[in-house]
This record gives C-alpha cells, structure tokens and sequence, in this order.
C-alpha cells in the first residue's frame, strides 16, 4: 500500500480508503446531508458527477496539485467520496463509467506532471510507483524519455484503437518502448478508469440519507438522456461480401476468412444449415466437415463454447479487412450499419 | 489417397520413426504441453498430455501418425478440454512459408491436380482438361523459394535480436519439412503475451499499420527535423538505411518526399512493407493455443523431417531433412515437373511407372502425384 501525503489524497482521492478517510477526520455520511458547512461538499460532489456526465473535467480548486489551505484539500478528497456515495444510490451504471473516466483523465494530469517532476524526485517517484503498483507497468527514466518493456506496453496497447498506439508507431529498441510522460500516462487511461470504476462497482450501497435526495433524484433523471436506441440496415460489411465474393468463385478463402464468415452469420442469427451451403463451392468442401465445423463454431458440439465474431483490428492483420468509409471506424464487423439515434 | 498407397506411407514413416527416435524429442516442460497427431485419410486427434521420450515413442510406434505436433503453450492439465487446460504461458512461434512469398518461380515448379477429374497439369487457374476450378496445388522443391524464406527468417531474427531484445541463443531455427522455415523464441519478456498483443506484435515485424507521421512525414507543414536518422534503433534506422540508402542522399531524399505530399509517402510505407518487413503467417503467431508440428516428426506433405537448421546459411533442406530409405519401389507417376532430392534428379513423369528410392516415392505419393504401382 502506498502511503500518501495530504496533496496526494486530494490528486488521487481513488487510492484513499473512503470509510477510513472519513472516520479519521471524524465526520459521518449523515452530517454531510444536514451540516450547512459540509453541504458544500456535497454541492462540490454533485457538480463533480454532473461534469463528467459532460464528458468534461472536474475543475478542482487546487493549483498544481496543491492548495493553500488544509480544508480546500479535505474537500476535494470529501467531494470524490461524496460523489461514489451519490452514484450509487443513483445506482445508474452509465454515470458511474462517465464520472470514472472523468476522474481518471484529472487524475492522468496529475500523474504526468509528477512524473516529467525534475526538481522534486520523490514527486517522480510515486507517479512512477502508483502506475507499477495500480497497473503493472515497470517504468524506467532514460534521458529524455521514460522507456516501458514492450510487453507491457502491449498489455494496455492494444485497449487502443488508433495507429499511433500500434507498436509500430512507437520508438522501439532493446526490448523497450520510448514514451513521453504524457503518453506513458495516457497509455493506463482506460485501466486507471476501469480501476475506479470497479472500485465504485464494489463499494456497498448505503441507504438513502437525509439532504442526499434532491442531488440523487436530479443525476437519475439526467442519466435518462443517455439511452441509446440503434437501427440496423442489415447489409453486410465490406470483408464479408468479400469472403462470399472469394467462395462463389470458388476461389479458396483461408481457414481464418471461413471462421470470420461463419462466426458473423451465426451472430446474425443464420442458421448452421443456412451457413453450410456458401462452403460448396471451396476447393476442398466436404459436407460433412463443414457442418462439423459450423456446428462447433455455434457451440453445438465439443466444449459448448460459442465463438465470437473476430475485430476488424485482428481481420487487419490476418489481411481479411477490406474497409469502406461506410465502416465508419467499427471495431467489429457486427457494428456495421447499425447507427446509434 | 487409396488403402495401397496409404500402407507404403506409413510402413515408411514407421521405419523413420524406428530408425531416428535419436531426432525426435519432447520439448521441455513435457508434463505442461498438448501433444496431437493425425493418422493417414483421418482427423486431428488431441488434448493428449505426454510425460516423456518414451512414452512419445510409444504414441509413434503404435498410431504411426502421418502428422504429429505439439503445443507452444503450458498448461496446468494439456490434456482437458480447450477452456478447462489453464493456459499459464506460450513461446513465441513464427511460421514463414515459401507460398505466401509470391514469387515469381512458383508457377514453374507448382503444378494441380483435379478434385474432379484427377488431371494433374502444370496450368494454374483451372484444370486444362475438364475446365473445373476446383483444383488443388503442388508445390515441387524450388531453391529460390529457400532460399527466399531463409531471407525472411533473416529479417525476423534481426528484429527478435535488436528491437525486442530476445537473446540469440533463444532463438532456434526449423526447416518445416516442406517449403519453409519454423522459428521459435523461448524465455523471453513475450512468453505471457496473449493473442491480441501477438497480433500487434506480428504487424510491428511485417511493418504492417505504420502511419507517415512516425517517420517524419507531417500533413500540414512537414519538418524536416522530424525525419529519421541512419542511426537510429527499430524501424526509423531501418526505414532511412532503406529510403536514403545513404547518407549523402538523405538531404535530396526528404526533400523529394516533402514534394511527394503525404498520400505518396503513406503509399511509399505500404510499399515497402513486404521488402522490409518479414513476410510471416500472421495466424500462427497469433494462435497461443496452436498444435505446431513437432521437431523430428515428418511432414505429410513431403514425408521429410521437421528438422533444426544448425547453420541456416548454408543449410539445404532437401538434402539435409530427407531420411526415408534408398530401397527401391515401382509407381506410377504423374509428376510434370523435375525435381531434386537427396542430390538426385527425379521426373518429369508423365503418367508412367518408374522405380524410384523409397524417399522420391513417398514425396510423390505425399503430394498426391503418384500410386503405388
């Protein structure tokens, strides 16, 4: 356990045992709901999930991470644990995910100053300890740059979806990766979000408290605007049409093309004996090992596991991607055509 | 394949296997790897979980397997069901094969045969006697081809060695028994990698997904500052060695790159991806659950042995991996194309019975381009 000074608590409120938190500055929930000094930070908490329901960052009343006062420091911590304690008895999933992300991007600035820190090394030191200790990642300064082993680095990488994050795009050498301090921070945004998320996820429901709700009752009636609705067109997408294009020429489409095709068209809920007949005319068709296949694909037969349709960022690689603008930047062939209203 | 041919086949790999148990091995960590084979005409057996040489001698001897393999992934029980094995780790595998190069010699030792009328032909798209497109294609030992995928095997290691640190004596080098190399890494920092990562990191040695904006090129306002130097570590010092060439040349050569605009040099990038990246089987590096062919076992395709390349430079697989017997055997042979093995020329054969040694039979018979008379 990483042992925090009372700036660090404020910067990252998240590693912060709550109930200790607060049972150390001898307050209780319910004050919070009647006190009208401690209202505030119950109004600070509930801007706080409203913010990131934006998609925007809190703005704290530190600067650079400090503050001239112990109690501007108390209240930041008070208003994150406030905020949890809204969410959940909102118990609303998608404010909970918003409000982490939020959190995670504030905490992210946070992190990357103490860690490019030069005039003070133990700032540096517990950036560099928060991320091996929260997310595994074993950082080493190395002139300019901070360098990663690559195996780490894609263990988060891959939660990415654009080029830049590929390995390719990436200084490479000796085993290790070259990041600036913004990137090596930027490359745990997602975990450092799904971490506060669970955390939230796991923390236990109290029930309702006197003052509490009002703010409870306005963020439930805010998520409400963030039920989406989708229609799907129904046209298949570009790699499929090709994998159908490649059999009805009769041309041979590699084991993994066959595998993306039958696992597409049983999600889209066709039929093994639907499916069977689009093999006919492979090269080296043989009925009875299709069905076999298929079958085996829908989780008919042997472990029962049914097979999910692969990514677009896997049918790259297996040179099965044949994107269209209409794509639309997908991560699976399934979101094709289905627009969100 | 007919019962005939399929009792010579395994009578020859069961004296191979008799003969050379000293060439084949369990790998290490025995107890933790998946073991499958598949017999002549039959289906994959698997999940099966060995303990040591003998007792993978004894599998040979008593199913004499046309194909064996074996996990490059540890589990805690190899023999349980895929989703109950309890995969704990998987070396690094890469598979380079001589038909994914595409090279211009392929159409001159490839020859198909018919699904539907069994014409065995050296035309390519259909088959010249009943016109059917369901025809299947041989390939026939090539040098080039070799030596071709000893080049890729070169690539691949330079990258292992200089970018992903792996040490050099980690790395070992198979010729896969037919037309291509097999490469594994044991003990590295990429032995936990999961399928996703693998993915990611096949694209990084193919220099596949590689943006203009990593070597310097900009959009709007291009600076030439940001172009790599010849110095430099991974793929910017590769990418300058191969579009600068030299030094002396780097200044005139970003300029022009500059005029070309930014859509030419990402066409530039994907260009060069299959000259200087290393053209391997994405699938295979990818599969942290794959069965891979064992070293020392036979190949069906060819009956020549998955053997370990000492010395890749000079190493000729087919001298050097062909261990079937000499004895002679009378076969019909349908074979267009002359091919050479053990130093022996063989063939061309049209439609014709031949006495050849047992290991020209077998590969014929293997490819599906001679019975046994």
């Amino acid at each position: 356990m990483i042992t925090l000074g009372k700036d660090e608590i404020a910067k990252y409120p998240f590693l912060a045992d709550a109930g200790q938190y607060l049972k150390d500055k001898g307050f209780t929930l319910e004050q919070f709901g009647i006190d009208p000094d401690l209202k505030i930070s119950l109004e600070k908490a509930f801007s706080r999930v409203q913010v990131s329901a934006d998609g925007k960052i809190y703005k704290s009343d530190l600067i650079d991470g400090e503050a001239s006062k112990d109690y501007v420091l108390e209240r930041e911590v008070f208003s994150f644990l406030l905020a949890i304690v809204l969410l959940k008895l909102t118990g609303m999933n998608t404010l909970i995910k918003r409000f982490a992300l939020a959190e995670a991007r504030r905490a992210e600035k946070y992190l990357e100053k103490d860690l490019a820190n030069i005039t003070d090394e133990s700032k540096k030191e517990l950036a560099i300890r928060i991320i091996d200790d929260l997310f595994s990642i074993q950082i080493k300064k190395q002139d300019d740059d901070f360098i990663i082993p690559i195996s780490n680095y894609l263990k988060h990488s891959v939660n990415f979806h654009e080029r830049e994050w590929k390995l390719i795009n990436r200084r490479v050498g000796n085993g290790f990766v070259y990041l600036t301090s913004h990137e090596t921070v930027r490359l745990i945004r997602k975990e450092l979000s799904s971490y506060i998320n669970s955390k939230i996820i796991n923390a236990k429901t109290p029930s309702m408290i006197a003052g509490f709700e009002d703010p409870v009752n306005q963020l439930i009636s805010l998520s409400k605007k963030f039920v989406t609705y989708t229609v799907t067109t129904g046209e298949y997408p570009p790699c499929i049409k090709h994998a159908i294009e490649v059999l009805e020429k009769g041309e041979n489409l590699p084991h993994s093309g066959r595998f993306m095709l039958a696992t597409f068209l049983l999600a889209r809920n066709q039929s093994v004996e639907q499916i069977a007949p689009l093999f006919k005319n492979a090269p080296d068709y043989n009925e009875r090992v299709t069905l076999y296949q298929l079958n085996h694909l829908a989780g008919a037969s042997g472990s029962g596991t049914q097979y999910s349709c692969p990514s677009c960022e896997k049918l790259k690689t297996q040179n099965l991607c044949f994107a269209i603008p209409e794509c639309d930047n997908i991560f699976n062939p399934l979101q094709f055509g289905k627009k969100r209203k | 394949m007919q019962e005939k041919e399929i009792k010579f086949l395994e009578d020859s790999f069961k004296k191979y296997y008799f003969d050379h148990f000293d060439l084949i091995h369990v790998p290490e960590r025995t107890s933790e790897r998946e073991f499958g084979f598949q017999k002549f005409n039959s289906g994959m057996i698997r999940h099966i979980s060995l303990k040591d040489n003998k007792e993978l001698h004894l599998l040979l001897m008593q199913n004499i397997p046309s194909d064996v393999y074996c996990s490059n992934a540890y589990y805690s029980f190899p023999n349980l069901p895929m989703n109950e094995k309890d995969w704990k780790e998987a070396d690094l595998i890469f598979d380079i094969d001589a038909k994914d190069l595409h090279l211009d010699c392929r159409p001159n030792h490839s020859v198909t045969k018919c699904n539907e009328c069994n014409q065995v032909s050296t035309s390519h798209d259909h088959c010249s006697q009943c016109n059917s497109i369901k025809i299947e294609t041989k390939s026939l030992p090539c040098k080039n081809c070799i030596e071709a995928s000893k080049k890729e095997v070169f690539k691949l290691s330079n990258i292992l060695i200089d970018d992903l640190a792996v040490d050099k004596n980690n790395i070992q080098v198979y010729f896969s028994g037919n037309e291509g190399f097999h490469v594994y890494v044991y003990n590295s920092q990429l032995q936990e990698l999961g399928s996703r990562e693998r993915s990611d990191l096949v694209d990084y040695i193919m220099f596949r997904g590689a943006i203009p904006e990593t070597f310097g090129m900009k959009k709007l306002k291009p600076n030439r500052s940001l172009f790599p130097e010849f110095e430099e570590k991974g793929w910017r010092g590769r990418f300058s060695k191969e579009i600068f060439s030299s030094k002396s040349k780097r200044s005139k050569i970003i300029s022009e790159l500059i005029s070309n605009g930014y859509s030419n040099f990402n066409k530039k990038l994907q260009d060069i991806s299959t000259k200087i990246g290393s053209q391997i089987d994405p699938n295979v590096t990818m599969d942290i659950h794959r069965i891979f062919r064992l070293p020392g076992s036979l190949n069906s395709k060819s009956g020549l042995t998955k053997i370990y390349c000492q010395d890749l430079q000079k190493f000729d697989p087919y001298t050097e991996s062909s261990f079937l017997n000499e004895n002679t055997v009378e076969i019909k042979a349908n074979c267009p194309i002359e091919f050479k093995l053990k130093s022996k020329k063989f063939g061309p054969f049209s439609d014709e019975i031949a006495t050849v040694p047992t290991f020209a039979a077998v590969y014929m018979i293997c490819k599906n381009l001679a019975t046994i008379s």
